[in-house]
């Protein structure tokens, strides 16, 4: 009795947030239509709820609970607070956008309930069956998210896609899960590692499990060769559903990544590493260069995410602790700049005007200097411009890249991106340097305008000062993983 | 108890003043600004410049002469999970070009008055801050402060080129910042790796660290590439044309008299004293791209139609004497090249504030455009003329004291170099004087020049103001000599010494 209440608490973040998100669905169905601004309120007030419960039980110990299925540490507390944090900003962007499309419904809140819960249970899972489940709740939340628009047939491509593309990964991943399995016998992370440290086992057999599990994570994360399903997916959503996927799920990937390759597979670091390697430069190649072919905003945000995520990988690839604590500093400013990016596109946006084209920006600094700067800054923090956040999240992988030998890979990423800044130099140039040719007034809500401004030039000052941030990101790691 | 308001407390932290002062006036402007009022953003911006530049003197009245070494240091732990400190110092060579910069952005700022008309607080604000990030370039003692100045100086500069410039201005300054950027990132990789090697990221740190020659090569290449674009050396020179010929006048301004320099001081602060053996190890490579840059682009000013792109041109080739002044590795040759920096800083703004009195009035470039200028604008034919003088070296103007410096040095090194270098003296007086004759000599060409107005008093000021620059430092350069001579001094015998590992040198 006693260890099923231990249980039960270790997972009481979890447990609150699925238990509001059917509130969410049943208080939906008595509210009527201009009263549903308290649903909103309920899923912010369930996220704070959340990351009350989360931040009092902290503990910097590794607990287990659920027969060590279920974990929690320094990183998974530290990763479910920016999940809380990046949901409710995405939750206060969206809320206009939502409104003036009639998609300003519970379903949207209690899905990204869901995901949210998927997303941390990737975080604390500690066995592969729990990660898979966490996964996949966040996967299907999100297909449904995407085609939340019925009769938008754009959407609802993009939503097909995404479906299909989704559920090989997932079997690619499980099938990587099953032989894995097969080798050692069990499917928790910490069995796994000890049973491939204790006695030899056939490499070749680990190997092919390997390759499909990495497969699988670089499908979800969006890497090259596996990224085709990013930049449709990101067009075809509704704005505040592409803002949604291309943030905080990264947080959760990244989680999953530590617990799958180095906390249960850290004896094979020589071959994910390599495949890491081959995925991080391609990522960026790719990404970089198409990104520059782009007219559509969000399909150029797409490409560029595929880069972060190359440059992600190569802390990761480093397959050090520095590594991994330059990597998850990348992860975390990734999703506090995609946040301000797209909430710029969502603040611009207003009824049958969705702002998603490169020309919509143009003379933005004209009909508003003040978020022409904000989308400024946003975008020289994307091109790794100091004195912005970006710029101390690609100097710390590659100082990590570095001190694990590749040089010249160091160097090529460098080479990369400098094209990388032709793109995001673009934006900036249509804003400053070109006349507007769209006069209408900003018409975002006020609580929006002030949360976005905090957001983009948190950029700024975290950039200036970045220590904090550096320190929780070490923090969360060397407390998890030594 | 600390006593903020003391004299002690200012000269401890003066540098800090130096860079956060401009930055925050440029700032404050940009939130107080009133787009209809663009008087007082003018006014405001004039005395955020105004203090800025007092803010710098006591760095020259309180220096000690005598020290070669770095003065007025100041700094904290900036962020301790990477080893980077906040550290801030100056010797005698940044001293003169930190007052370059906060003098010329002063000029701008005046220069700008009437001219600039649209979104004038961006642009003052622009320049202010500009001015801050420069210092601190100059005065960074960290490495990765170093490069957070360098690269964040390029937004204010992007965005003046951008908005301010001419027709083609969006190829151009897209064209500066990729060019500065590509250089750049590869000296951040070599500054991650100088870290690997040291545990730190303090410049002197670098100086003292020993490595391989292969090592050394290969650091010295990548700040190569990031200083080469910068100053700009042949072959990598072509952004500087055309940013100088889209950008607005202060931007120009900006560009020739300090952008330039930052990339010279540079090699003089990482590049040869971090890699000392690659450097000496290099220098005849150095030597022909500065030879090449000194005659070959003279000869390519010589052809320009356009005003801006001839001075462009006689930037590079200017600056070609302070490359070859570095890579000579004597007493006269480098401080003749700082010499030939400062007095450049002079020389090029005021050329640039000329082309800008002409283009204000008749809105064209082009040498063709004009002719007897001297018949209805006398007085600023006068400045023009002294300026151009000074730009093909006459004695007496600040021009003739670097080059002649230089070439006496590259004599010491090699009759060649100096045979070689001395050619500008007659391609750098036949392009200059060339377009001076053609511009303001001559009838009247068309009914535009016959309704120029000679320059205001606002005009007459900063002219006067960077005559009298001018002509004191070519008279009486000593003030400066003395000021770099000890940090000169004491830099050349850091270059002498090898810093290959010692069984390198015992193998040898």
């Amino acid at each position: 009795m006693e260890n099923i209440r231990f249980d039960l608490i270790t997972a009481l973040p979890e447990i609150f947030i699925l238990c509001m998100a059917m509130v969410i669905l049943i208080a939906d169905l008595f509210l009527k239509k201009n009263n549903r601004i308290a649903i909103y309120g309920l899923a912010q007030t369930t996220l704070l709820g959340a990351a009350y419960i989360t931040f009092t039980t902290h503990a910097p110990s590794v607990t287990y609970a659920f027969s060590g299925t279920f974990v929690d540490d320094a990183m998974s507390d530290v990763l479910k607070l920016m999940i809380y944090l990046g949901t409710s900003l995405i939750l206060l962007y969206s809320r206009q956008y939502l409104q003036l499309r009639d998609m300003f419904r519970g379903e949207f809140y209690a899905l990204v309930l869901f995901s949210v819960v998927g997303m941390m249970i990737m975080v604390s899972g500690q066995n592969m069956l729990t990660l898979y489940v966490g996964l996949e709740l966040l996967s299907l939340s999100l297909y449904a998210l995407v085609a939340l628009d019925r009769d938008n047939a754009k959407a609802t491509e993009a939503a097909m896609k995404y479906f299909v593309l989704g559920a090989l990964a997932s079997g690619m991943l499980l099938y990587g899960m099953s032989m894995v399995y097969g080798m050692t016998g069990s499917l928790n992370i910490t069995d796994i590692n000890m049973s491939l440290m204790s006695e030899p086992k056939i490499h070749t057999v680990l190997v092919l499990g390997l390759v499909f599990i990495v497969a699988g994570l670089a499908f979800k994360l969006g890497a090259v060769p596996f990224q085709m399903w990013v930049p449709d997916v990101y067009e075809g959503s509704p704005t505040a559903v592409t803002l949604l996927i291309s943030s905080v799920p990264k947080l959760a990937a990244f989680a999953f990544i530590i617990r799958m390759l180095v906390q249960a597979l850290p004896t094979l670091v020589g071959d994910w590493q390599q495949m890491l390697m081959i995925m991080a430069v391609l990522s960026i190649v790719i990404g970089n260069i198409t990104a520059i072919a782009q007219t559509n905003l969000k399909r150029m945000l797409a490409y560029s995410t595929i880069s972060h995520v190359g440059f992600i990988l190569y802390g990761l690839m480093s397959a050090s602790m520095n590594g991994f604590v330059y990597a998850m500093f990348y992860v975390v400013s990734y999703v506090l700049m995609t946040l301000a990016g797209f909430g710029i596109i969502l603040l611009l946006s207003r009824k049958g005007f969705e702002a998603d084209k490169l020309d919509d920006l143009k003379g933005l600094n004209q009909r508003s200097p003040w978020h022409a700067f904000l989308m400024l800054i946003v975008m020289f923090s994307m091109a790794g411009v100091p004195p912005t956040l970006g710029f101390y999240a690609k100097f710390s992988v590659l100082q990590a890249a570095l001190e694990a030998g590749y040089l010249w890979l160091v160097v090529f990423a460098v080479l990369m991106a400098v094209i990388g800044a032709f793109y995001y130099l673009r934006i900036i140039k249509l804003m400053y340097f070109d006349e507007p040719t769209d006069h209408s007034p900003i018409t975002a809500p006020l609580d929006m305008r002030i949360v976005l401004g905090v957001n983009a030039i948190a950029l700024l000052v975290i950039g200036m000062m970045p220590q904090g941030l550096m320190e929780l990101c070490i923090y969360a790691i060397t407390r998890s993983l030594s | 108890m600390v006593d903020y308001f003391s004299l002690d407390y200012f000269l401890k932290h003066i540098l800090s003043f130096a860079i956060w002062v401009p930055v925050l006036s440029g700032i404050f402007l940009l939130f107080t600004a009133d787009e209809n009022k663009p008087d007082n953003t003018r006014w405001l911006a004039l005395i955020g410049g105004l203090i800025s530049f007092l803010v710098t003197i006591p760095l020259y009245t309180h220096f000690n002469f005598m020290d070669g070494g770095f003065q007025f240091q100041e700094g904290f732990s900036w962020i301790p999970a990477f080893n980077i400190n906040y550290h801030l110092g100056v010797d005698g060579i940044a001293i003169p070009l930190i007052l370059l910069t906060s003098f010329t952005t002063v000029i701008v700022i005046i220069a700008a008055w009437e001219v600039i008309e649209k979104r004038v607080a961006q642009y003052m604000a622009c320049f202010l801050i500009m001015s801050g990030l420069m210092i601190g370039v100059f005065s960074a003692l960290d490495a990765i402060l170093y490069y957070v100045f360098w690269e964040a100086m390029l937004i204010p500069m992007f965005l003046v080129i951008g908005i301010w410039g001419g027709p083609n201005r969006v190829y151009a300054t897209i064209k500066f910042f990729l060019y500065t950027l590509l250089g750049s990132l590869l000296m951040l990789v070599a500054f991650i790796y100088l870290h690997l090697q040291t545990g730190s990221f303090e410049v002197m740190d670098f100086h003292r660290v020993t490595l391989p020659l292969n090592v050394q090569i290969l650091i010295f290449l990548a700040f190569f590439t990031a200083f080469a674009v910068k100053i700009p050396m042949w072959p990598v020179h072509t952004w500087l044309p055309d940013a100088h010929v889209e950008a607005p006048t202060g931007g120009s301004v900006v560009l020739a008299a300090i952008a330039l320099k930052l990339g010279g001081y540079s090699f003089l602060r990482f590049a040869m004293p971090i890699a000392p053996d690659a450097a000496h190890h290099l220098s005849g490579y150095m030597i022909a791209l500065s030879l090449i840059a000194i005659v070959y682009i003279a000869l390519v000013a010589l052809v320009q139609k356009d005003m801006k792109k001839l001075i462009a041109y006689s930037s590079i080739s200017h600056m070609g004497f302070v490359t070859l002044g570095f890579f000579i590795f004597n007493n006269l040759g480098l401080e003749g090249a700082i010499v030939q920096m400062v007095s450049h800083g002079f020389i090029s703004a005021a050329m640039f504030l000329c082309v800008g009195v002409l283009y204000d009035r008749v809105h064209s470039r082009q040498i063709e455009s004009y002719g007897g200028v001297a018949n209805t604008m006398p007085t600023f034919a006068a400045f023009a003329v002294l300026f151009a003088m000074a730009n093909s070296g006459l004695p007496g103007t600040s021009g003739f004291v670097g080059e002649f410096m230089v070439i006496l040095g590259a004599i010491e090194a090699n009759f060649w170099y100096a045979f070689l270098a001395s050619f500008t003296l007659i391609f750098g007086a036949a392009y200059t004087l060339w377009m001076v004759k053609r511009v303001f000599y001559g009838e009247i060409a068309n009914s535009h020049v016959a309704v120029l107005k000679d320059i205001n008093k606002r005009e007459l000021l900063i002219l006067s103001t960077l005559a009298i620059m001018v002509l004191a430092l070519g008279v009486y350069p000593q003030p400066l000599t003395d000021m770099t001579n000890a940090t000169v001094t004491q830099l050349l015998s850091q270059l002498a010494q090898s810093k290959l590992p010692a069984s390198f040198t015992s193998g040898l």
